[in-house]
């Protein structure tokens, strides 16, 4: 095993499996977390990642294996039990309403509460400065936090995303592809963002098939393919080529790149051909 | 904190359009009707009684409606919880209370399994509570006919006249400010001295009261929080923890509670029950909500406009009688209210949500 980057142990994953029916969609994977440290989870479509995350997240049970929090043996039933413990998974699809306004989001189902009996409601005010000073702090100046989410950047529906999750207390941050779907700048939003939550020591996972945006923020990859892990490696003992190579896309992209040789072989010929 | 222009904020609130589209129609019929009498006492009762009695209906199909579902067994709920009062109390002779107080818990649990059923079988509860339309219609039909051998129950409103609870639902309040109104000569008043209007019919005070309570539920509770959010995705909603089934269920049994205080007012008002009161009425009920602002897809809209939505529609229906147009022409009127209110709520949802949604 390698030496643990950063803190304490949060978040221990020993030979998970989990089948679907008689269908392995994990086997034997085995990772951890620790705090102040980002632990990059690389692999293709199908490899297994979005299994591994709603397995950390509860939504789905371990088929075998065990999970621990700190130590401590756990199982999640629901994905609230998982927040309840700290493991916050911000989902690719975000866990926002476009509709809604950005401190109605930022507290869906944690709403602040004043008043007794009857007279209890919805503490608006702090939660519309809650929300304000929460963005500012990640270095975006939202104009006015009732704002419908739906009118902000990708970007930054994101990292509102990320800071409720930092903001209720989470020890791990689960990020699924948070940058997939992003362009340059937006994307550099997010991975600065995420450095800063290495910082405050939050231990991160960050799931992606982009090794480009992966490979300068991580601390640690673990490569998935097919549902089995192919070894877990600090960024001392991998280069970037390297990771690739690994990944299930590194042979398949060689192939391509031969492929596509060959094509321009042949394409040449035609042209001398006809000339 | 920096605030929001005002404009900018007021076309941000999902009931603008209804309170403007109100301001108008008051403004069409001031001119077209202001002579006729719609605006003296009697006339204000005849479509504030409309309005009040859809309103109590459209508050709790717009809660539902923000959530994401619908409920098309309002109208037949309507007039099953009439006959749940009248047949127990003139063949069983129960109370008036009593059969009310059975008739609301017939309604609500009826309301409970409604959407039971829609959460469980993630069923679209347009065609789960279409099932009811036909199912309680039916049953109101049946039922009466094998209890009371008839469809039109009644001739207790001697007895309802005496009843504490009936008196909540078909009773007046303000009396005493009405005499006054009329020995001031503010309103008219019969040969006799008795004002024309003797006082606030009890339908109208359940419409504010339900719109009041409603909107404050879904604007500064917690429990409303989870309205909007299980209405605008409620995957999402899930997985923050926001309980989307109770929330959708609450909600069926809010409208069954609804259309059982809208049966409540009516059967003791006139002192009778038809097996097809409410007909149509689950339709009213959405029309009124979306000329409320609020979205057929869920997740945005509000109470207050509801309320409004009733109010115009109240006012269009009873005012189009007065002009001394062919009543006809209500349903042209309405039809075209709904589409403009539809295009004007998809206008407001791009503003809301800004270009990139």
């Amino acid at each position: 095993m390698n030496a643990p980057v950063g803190g304490h142990r949060l978040l221990e994953l020993k030979n998970a499996t989990k089948y679907f029916g008689s269908v392995v969609a994990l086997n034997d994977v085995s990772i951890s977390v620790h705090a102040g440290e980002v632990h990059a989870l690389l692999g293709d479509n199908g490899a297994g990642k979005s299994t591994l995350i709603k397995i950390l997240s509860g939504v789905h049970e371990l088929t075998e294996g065990e999970m621990y929090v700190e130590g401590h043996p756990v199982r999640f039933a629901s994905p609230r039990e998982a927040l309840d413990a700290g493991i916050a998974t911000v989902f690719q699809d975000l866990a926002m309403v476009p509709l809604m306004s950005i401190t109605r989001n930022f507290f869906m189902g944690r709403e602040p509460t004043k008043g007794r009996g009857p007279w209890r409601r919805f503490d608006i005010d702090f939660a519309n400065r809650v929300a304000h000073d929460e963005m500012r702090k990640i270095g975006i100046d939202v104009r006015d936090p009732s704002q419908a989410v739906g009118t902000l950047s990708g970007g930054e529906r994101q990292c509102v995303a990320i800071a409720r999750a930092v903001y209720f207390g989470a020890k791990v941050l689960i990020l699924d592809e948070p940058t997939s779907a992003l362009g340059v700048k937006q994307a550099a939003m997010v991975l600065r963002y995420i450095a800063q939550a290495r910082a405050r020591n939050l231990g991160v996972v960050f799931i992606t098939h982009n090794v480009h945006h992966a490979y300068p923020v991580a601390d640690t990859f673990t490569l998935l393919n097919r549902g089995q892990s192919m070894g877990t490696f600090k960024k001392s003992e991998i280069t970037r080529e390297q990771v690739l190579e690994k990944m299930a896309g590194g042979r398949e992209l060689s192939e391509l790149e031969h492929d596509l040789d060959e094509f321009a072989r042949a394409d040449r010929g035609v042209k001398n051909g006809r000339a | 904190m920096r605030r929001t222009p005002l404009l900018a904020r007021l076309l941000g609130r999902p009931d603008l359009g209804a309170i403007s589209g109100a301001v108008l129609v008051f403004v069409f019929f001031g001119i077209t009707a202001g002579g006729s009498g719609m605006f003296g006492a009697e006339g204000v009762m005849n479509w504030l009684v409309v309005s009040a009695e859809l309103g109590i209906v459209a508050s709790a199909a717009a809660m539902l409606m923000i959530a994401g579902e619908f409920d098309l067994s309002i109208g037949s709920m309507i007039g099953f919880a009439g006959m749940m009062i009248a047949i127990p109390a003139t063949y069983f002779h129960w109370p008036i209370w009593v059969a009310i107080l059975f008739a609301f818990a017939g309604a609500m649990s009826i309301g409970a399994l409604n959407g039971y059923l829609v959460v469980r079988t993630r069923l679209p509860s347009f065609i789960v509570s279409l099932a009811f339309l036909f199912i309680l219609r039916g049953l109101t039909l049946a039922l009466s006919i094998l209890f009371a051998n008839r469809t039109i129950v009644s001739g207790f409103k001697e007895t309802a006249g005496s009843d504490w609870l009936g008196d909540a639902f078909g009773g007046k309040i303000g009396q005493g400010v009405f005499r006054w109104l009329a020995d001031a000569d503010i309103i008219g008043k019969f040969k006799d001295g008795t004002p024309v209007v003797p006082g606030l019919p009890m339908s109208v005070v359940w419409w504010l009261g339900m719109t009041a309570v409603g909107s404050w539920v879904l604007l500064r509770t917690r429990f409303g929080n989870w309205i909007f959010a299980s209405g605008g995705d409620v995957n999402a909603a899930r997985n923050v923890g926001v309980p989307t089934r109770r929330v959708k269920i609450s909600l069926f049994i809010t409208t069954a509670f609804a259309s059982a205080v809208f049966a409540t007012c009516q059967v003791m008002e006139f002192g009778s029950a038809a097996a097809d009161r409410g007909t149509l009425k689950e339709f009213e009920a959405i029309i009124a909500a979306v000329i409320g602002g609020n979205l057929l897809t869920g997740g945005y809209g509000s109470v207050i406009g509801a309320a409004f939505g009733a109010l115009i529609f109240g006012v269009v229906q009873m005012g189009i009688f007065y002009t001394g147009v062919n009543t006809d022409w209500f349903q042209v009127f309405l039809g075209v209210m709904l589409l403009l209110a539809v295009l004007f709520n998809n206008f407001i949802r791009h503003r809301v949500t800004g270009s990139r949604a």
